[in-house]
Order: C-alpha cells, then sequence, then structure tokens
C-alpha cells in the first residue's frame, strides 16, 4: 500500500496510476485504500470515487478468484458473443458483473480484446478461447470449474 | 521511376543471408499458442546442435490472423502457418537442415489451390500498399532492427537540414489529414500549435484505440514502437515542444511494454532526452495508461485523463492547439497519424502525395474483422473500393454467404450496403454516403447479420460510454436505446421511427463532444438503408436475419403439439418438458436457441418467434 503511493512520489496527476496498482494488489478497489490514498495526497475522497466509478478498469467489489471476460466487440458480436455471454451467465447463475457466491468466478463484458479474427471471443483469466460455439463455452467452463475444484 | 510501396518493399528485403525465424506475436497468434511454437522451435534447435546460431523471436503481428500461428523463415522469407507445436520438428530438420521447403505448412490459395510461399505472392498482401505497416511482422521491435531499415534517419534529417517551419510545411504539402476520425489536415494542426505563444508546449500521442473492431494502432505499437516514436519526436520539433505523452489503452499491457522498452532504447541512444543528436533540440516521452473509458479517445477527455482525473470531455473552443494540457498548447495526433511523418521527411511530400486522390493523399489502415475470410490489417491507399479490400484482399465472405453490408468507424460511424461497394473508400466518399472512415474500423456483415441488432448494439455501446455530463447524449442515448431494445424484442411501434429520428437530431445538434454528436450515426445509417428490416421487426415481429432473440425463440404451438415428446429427447439443454396428453413447454431460461427441436417437430408445432406472437395474442 505505502509501497504503491510512494513510487509516484506524491504526485496527483499519477491518481489513475495508483488506482490501477491498488485495483491489480487487492483485486479491487476498498474503501479503507483509498481513504488512505485520499490522505496521503491530499485530494478529497469523492475525487478518487469520482474517477474510480468512471473508468471501466476498476471494481469496487471484490473479483472472484478467476476473472471470465467476454469479448463483446463488433466482430464477436456479429459472430454470436452475447449467446454466448448469456449461456456463460445461465451456467454461473449469475449476471454480467456479479461475482459467483463462492467466490470463484467473476463474469464480464469486455468491449474488445483486439482479436477479432478469433472471434467470438472468451478469456479466462487473461487466457484466449477462440471460435467458440456455446456448447463449447460452457464445455470450457465446466472443464475449467473440474481443474480448479 | 517505382512507387513509394514498392521503394519501401525493396528496402525491406533482408540483406542477410543466415537464418532467422520470426514468429509472429499478434494477439490471436498468442492466443493460438505461438509461444509454445517459439518454444519447440528452439528445443529443436538445440537437438540439431543450432541454439544460437538461428535467432528465434516472436515480433509484432505478420498481418493474415486468419493464418495463425504463424511464422517467416528468413533469408527465404518463406511463411508458414496454421502451425502446432510439433511442426517445429519439421521445420527444423527438414528446412534448416536438409533445404527442403515444408510444403504441407505452407499457404494455400483456397480459389486456385496454388501453394504460395512468401508473404508477396497471397493476394491478402499482394493487393496492400504498406506505407504505415512497413515494419510490421518484418522487423522486430528493438532499435538496432529499426535502425538497419533507416529507422531514425528522418529525425536525423529534420533536425540537421529543415528548420520546424520547413518541416510543417512539407507536412502540409502532403496532403496528410488526421488518422484518428477527424481527417483534419495534420500540417495545419501543427501550425495552430506552433504559431500559438506559450512558453511551454506538449505533444499526445493518442493510442487510446476505443472502437470495439479496430485494432491497428495495437499492431503498430507491438510491432513497430519506434517508427511512433520516431514521428512524435519529429513532430515535438516541428511545434516546438519539450516533454510528450504516449496515451495508450490500459487493455494493450503488451504495447505498454514494447513501447516503454522502445523509449528507454530511443533515449539511450539519444533521440530522446537531452540536446539530441547534438542539435540542441530536447525531448522526452513518457507512457501514460488509459483506464478502459471509450471517451477518453476524445481530445479534452483525453487531456482530462492525462491530468489525473475522470476523462470528462470540455467545449471547444478553446481547441487543444491553443489551451491543452495544463492549460498550455498541446498538439494531438493519432499513432497511425504519427508513423507517416518519418515517410514524409525521408522520401518528400511529393512522393507520399503520388498516393490517393486529391485531398485524401496516403493510405488508410483497415481492421477488416466480422463475416470475412481473412481478418487482418489491411493498409490500402485511400481511394481503394471497399469491393477490392473485402473480396479482392479479405478473400470474401465465407460459406457462400452474401454481401449484406460494412460498418465502418465504428460506434460513430455508419453502414455501407452492396450499392457502394464501388464506392471509394476516402474521407469525403464516406462522408457523403453516410459513413466516416473513423479510425479504420471494417466490420464486414453478410445476410444472417440483423441491422437493428447492430443498431442497437452500438447504441448500447456509446449509451454506456457515455460521461453523462451533457444532457442530451446521458438521457437521449438512454431512450434512443430503450425504443430500439423494444423493436428488437417485437415490441415495436411505427411511430418508434420517427420519435427516433427526432431523438438522433437532437442528439447530433446538442451534444458536447464528439461522441454524442456521432452517436446516433449507426441508428441513422442502418434506417436510412434497411427501413425495410426495421418495418419486418415492426410490423411482422420477425427478424428476417434470424438473430433478435425474442423473435427467434423457439415457442411450442399448444394447439398443434401432440405431446409425443420427439423435441424432449433432442434438446441437448433439457430445456423442454411435458407429459403424455399434455402440449410441452419449453423453458426459455434454460433453452440455447439450437432450433434443433423445431427442425425435429413431425407436426410443425414449434416455430419462431413464438415469444412475442403469444403476447400480442395476448
Amino acid at each position: 500500500m505505502e509501497q504503491i503511493i510512494d513510487k509516484y512520489r506524491g504526485d496527483s496527476t499519477a491518481m489513475i496510476a495508483i488506482l490501477h496498482d491498488l485495483n491489480a494488489a487487492f483485486r479491487y478497489l476498498p474503501r479503507e485504500a483509498l481513504e488512505i490514498v485520499s490522505d496521503r495526497l491530499s485530494v478529497p475522497l469523492s475525487y478518487l470515487y469520482s474517477a474510480a466509478t468512471f473508468y471501466r478498469s476498476f471494481d469496487l467489489e471484490p473479483c472472484g478468484e478467476h476473472e471470465i471476460q467476454v469479448c463483446l466487440g463488433t466482430a464477436c458480436h456479429v459472430r454470436g458473443s452475447e449467446r454466448i455471454l448469456d449461456a456463460l451467465s445461465r451456467r454461473l447463475g449469475i449476471k454480467p458483473g456479479e461475482t459467483t457466491a463462492d467466490g470463484k468466478f467473476t463474469l464480464k463484458r469486455v468491449n474488445c480484446l483486439g482479436a477479432c479474427a478469433l472471434g467470438p471471443l472468451v478469456s479466462i483469466d487473461q487466457k484466449h478461447h477462440g471460435h467458440l460455439t456455446i456448447h463449447q463455452a460452457e464445455r470450457l467452463l465446466e472443464a475449467y470449474k473440474d481443474e480448479h475444484d | 521511376m517505382s512507387t513509394l510501396v514498392e521503394e519501401l518493399a525493396c528496402e525491406r528485403v533482408r540483406p542477410e543471408t543466415d537464418h532467422r525465424i520470426l514468429v509472429c506475436g499478434g494477439i490471436p497468434c498468442r492466443s493460438l499458442g505461438c509461444r509454445l511454437v517459439k518454444e519447440a522451435l528452439e528445443e529443436e534447435l538445440q537437438k540439431e546442435g543450432l541454439t544460437g546460431r538461428v535467432p528465434v523471436e516472436i515480433i509484432g503481428c505478420i498481418g493474415d490472423c486468419s493464418l495463425g500461428p504463424s511464422l517467416i523463415v528468413y533469408p527465404e522469407g518463406l511463411v508458414y502457418q496454421k502451425l502446432a507445436p510439433e511442426d517445429a520438428r519439421a521445420i527444423v530438420r527438414e528446412h534448416l537442415v536438409a533445404g527442403r521447403i515444408v510444403e504441407a505448412l505452407l499457404h494455400r490459395d483456397p480459389r486456385s489451390d496454388e501453394i504460395l510461399r512468401q508473404r508477396e505472392e497471397m493476394p491478402f498482401y499482394r493487393e496492400q500498399a504498406r506505407l504505415v505497416l512497413r515494419n510490421c511482422g518484418v522487423i522486430s521491435a528493438h532499435i538496432d532492427d529499426y535502425l538497419k531499415y533507416r529507422g531514425y534517419a528522418a529525425l536525423a534529417l529534420a533536425l540537421a537540414e529543415m528548420n520546424p517551419e520547413q518541416v510543417i510545411e512539407e507536412v502540409k504539402k502532403s496532403g496528410l489529414r488526421g488518422r484518428g476520425g477527424g481527417g483534419f489536415p495534420t500540417g495545419r494542426k501543427w501550425e495552430l500549435v506552433r504559431t500559438a505563444h506559450s512558453d511551454e508546449k506538449f505533444v499526445i500521442c493518442n493510442a487510446d484505440e476505443g472502437d470495439p473492431g479496430a485494432f491497428m494502432d495495437r499492431n503498430i505499437l507491438e510491432g513497430d514502437p519506434h517508427s511512433v516514436i520516431e514521428g512524435i519526436i519529429i513532430a515535438a520539433y516541428a511545434v516546438g515542444a519539450a516533454r510528450g505523452y504516449i496515451y495508450v489503452r490500459a487493455e494493450y499491457p503488451m504495447a505498454v511494454h514494447r513501447c516503454r522498452e522502445a523509449i528507454a532504447q530511443a533515449r539511450q541512444k539519444n533521440f530522446l532526452g537531452d540536446n539530441i543528436l547534438e542539435t540542441g533540440f530536447s525531448f522526452d516521452l513518457e507512457i501514460r495508461t488509459g483506464a478502459g473509458a471509450f471517451v477518453c479517445g476524445e481530445e479534452t477527455a483525453l487531456i482530462s485523463s492525462l491530468q489525473g482525473t475522470r476523462g470528462d470531455p470540455k467545449p471547444k473552443p478553446p481547441f487543444p492547439a491553443q489551451k491543452g494540457l495544463w492549460g498550455k498548447p498541446t498538439l494531438i495526433n493519432n499513432v497511425e497519424t504519427v508513423v507517416n511523418i518519418p515517410l514524409i521527411i525521408l522520401h518528400g511530400s511529393k512522393r507520399f502525395a503520388e498516393l490517393g486522390p486529391e485531398g485524401n493523399r496516403g493510405t488508410k489502415v483497415f481492421a477488416l474483422a466480422g463475416k470475412v475470410n481473412h481478418t487482418g490489417l489491411v493498409e490500402v491507399p485511400l481511394g481503394t473500393t471497399l469491393r477490392k479490400i473485402i473480396f479482392d484482399i479479405g478473400g470474401g465472405i465465407p460459406n457462400n454467404k452474401k454481401f449484406k453490408a460494412a460498418q465502418t468507424g465504428g460506434p460513430s460511424g455508419g453502414c455501407l450496403g452492396v450499392e457502394s461497394l464501388d464506392l471509394p473508400m476516402d474521407y469525403d466518399s464516406l462522408r457523403e454516403a453516410g459513413s466516416i472512415i473513423g479510425s479504420g474500423g471494417l466490420i464486414v456483415m453478410d445476410e444472417e447479420s440483423c441491422m437493428v441488432d447492430l443498431a442497437r448494439f452500438y447504441l448500447d455501446f456509446n449509451q454506456d460510454e457515455s460521461c453523462g455530463k451533457c444532457t442530451p447524449c446521458r438521457i437521449g442515448s438512454k431512450r434512443m436505446l430503450e425504443l430500439l431494445q423494444k423493436i428488437t424484442e417485437g415490441r415495436g411501434e411505427e411511430q418508434d421511427l420517427e420519435i427516433l429520428e427526432q431523438l438522433a437530431l437532437l442528439m447530433k445538434n446538442g451534444s458536447l463532444c464528439a461522441l454524442g454528436r456521432t452517436a446516433p450515426n449507426p441508428l441513422l445509417s442502418t434506417l436510412r438503408l434497411f427501413r425495410d428490416e426495421y418495418l419486418a421487426h415492426i410490423k411482422e415481429r420477425r427478424c428476417p436475419a434470424g438473430v433478435c432473440r425474442s423473435l427467434v425463440r423457439p415457442w411450442i404451438n399448444p394447439e398443434l403439439c401432440k405431446a409425443c415428446g420427439l423435441c424432449a429427447r433432442v434438446c441437448p439443454a433439457e430445456a423442454i418438458n411435458g407429459e403424455k396428453g399434455v402440449p410441452y413447454e419449453i423453458d426459455l431460461e434454460k433453452c440455447c436457441d439450437c432450433l434443433r427441436c423445431l427442425k425435429e417437430c413431425p407436426f410443425n408445432a414449434i416455430s419462431q418467434g413464438g415469444i412475442s406472437r403469444a403476447e400480442a395474442v395476448d
């Protein structure tokens, strides 16, 4: 925590970089952490929250152990990615943006992963799985669950 | 005399005679395991005692993503494609040791069945004019490789022999326009910043590639970061800036990493820092990452974000050229724009202006994706027809489906239909046709794509990305999205189209920044070209392309169902329940829309779009 703030030597313009580092360290932005940043950089807490809620990269709730990203870029969309999102959402019993009750999986929709040739594309823990059908996506999830149980 | 494109291609024929393997490291190839291929190659090389004699490097994207994982073997320049780690053995033993080409791993043209050995023989590359992408997939991102191909020669030339005004004059004469979407003449923008009075000025390279379907900035930053850096330094010299930033999307960690390394290398060679090449000019460059907000591609929002706050846009004027970062004159250029600069300086504006029609000089990189055989970055002279890009270069539509439309310019752009296939793709022609070039996203759609759904998709995106500061955009996009949802769910009314058009006009005229002003474009262009499709959704509660879920989901007509149970047996999702004598029902929560039940039912009791029809009956 201290290390992250010290890295930027109290530079308030580095706020977004600090939030990035905190989000990576805690897998979300805990209120306590933001309070410390607010204190150290002498910026109001509301100012930090205004940025934290504005940018998609930051989470205000703890993320699950495994992050599932379904790419909803245009190329993936025209190849049916929304149905894959629906299928995964049904299988996990959560809506996009939510985390399963056991804290294992977070399901997210992302704008574009920049791998349009592979669409429809799902990324689990940063590993890309391309050209998926609904059934393959469901099987992928099951295999992942088994592997990490 | 050869063209600039030919000259650059000739320069890039490798002078060395030694073997060297460059593995494509574009995102699709990385996802498909290019690293494993590299490791397997290294292992085989070791077995043959060739370790260290044949370098294997992962570079930026080679180009045609449908061939991945792929690699190029030099000095022959052969492309081996669709590789698995097991193929490493053949490449090392056959090609490198025995000197026999492994034909099974070469690309075969699906149309002529001809074996294509080199990149230049493939239709995907043959028809391109790779100026901006001159180094992508040819060299590694390391400065030593870049220097072999006249890297930083343009910078040296500009600093030694030209004053800033001459540099600006040259860029103005080239006719280069901003490649990020606006299309504003680059030289004029530079002049505005040059002539603004201030003790301090800044240069920002906009690499916040937000169009969900464009990936050229990412590939350039990953594959050829030094061309970007060289272009930025020349721009800084021309406008008189001492500090600069590259603002990159946080979603592109590899691009950030490669740029950081490249900046460090450039600093070490004194292309960046104090007294560059002992000319008295000093300039330094830093990387700043975004945090996932589309609006930050807009200049004033980008500046807000760079200053460490929410990425809120500001009214213009004042323009960033007058009052930008920290209130100082600031030049903001897109990645693709700055990569053109070293070429213009080194080869002269006249050679550059040979490409493209009057007012639209140079090339444009398109990110070709969607329903097309060859996905990847395609660079062509401005003014090239859509037909040539999609059919000659992209290899046409998969599965013999019919071309329906191409979407250009992403969430701010519009659609081009069959009648626009022979339209020259340049800034002005596209604007006249109701779309824009934008940052170069080009999504191809076939007969199975629903244009109403596409409009809904983009509005959903824009509504989600609206920063909420101005009312027309915040509320307008929400209301429009609700109406489009209503239509795609089969609950639309004819008057909705009029309301949509009115709202679109309000948003266009009343929004604060370009996001809101252009957000209605996908809707307006699809409504103009495919009004019939909207009407089919509204009047007949039917989605002609079979995409909109509420209109295509299966429904068992209880009056026709004989309760034979066949549908329940073929359903892979176990979504159909029933018992003897009682009509079966589909649990839509579980249903995966495979429509197997529909095909199996012997009594034609199952049809699509039943939900909305059932509702309509109620």
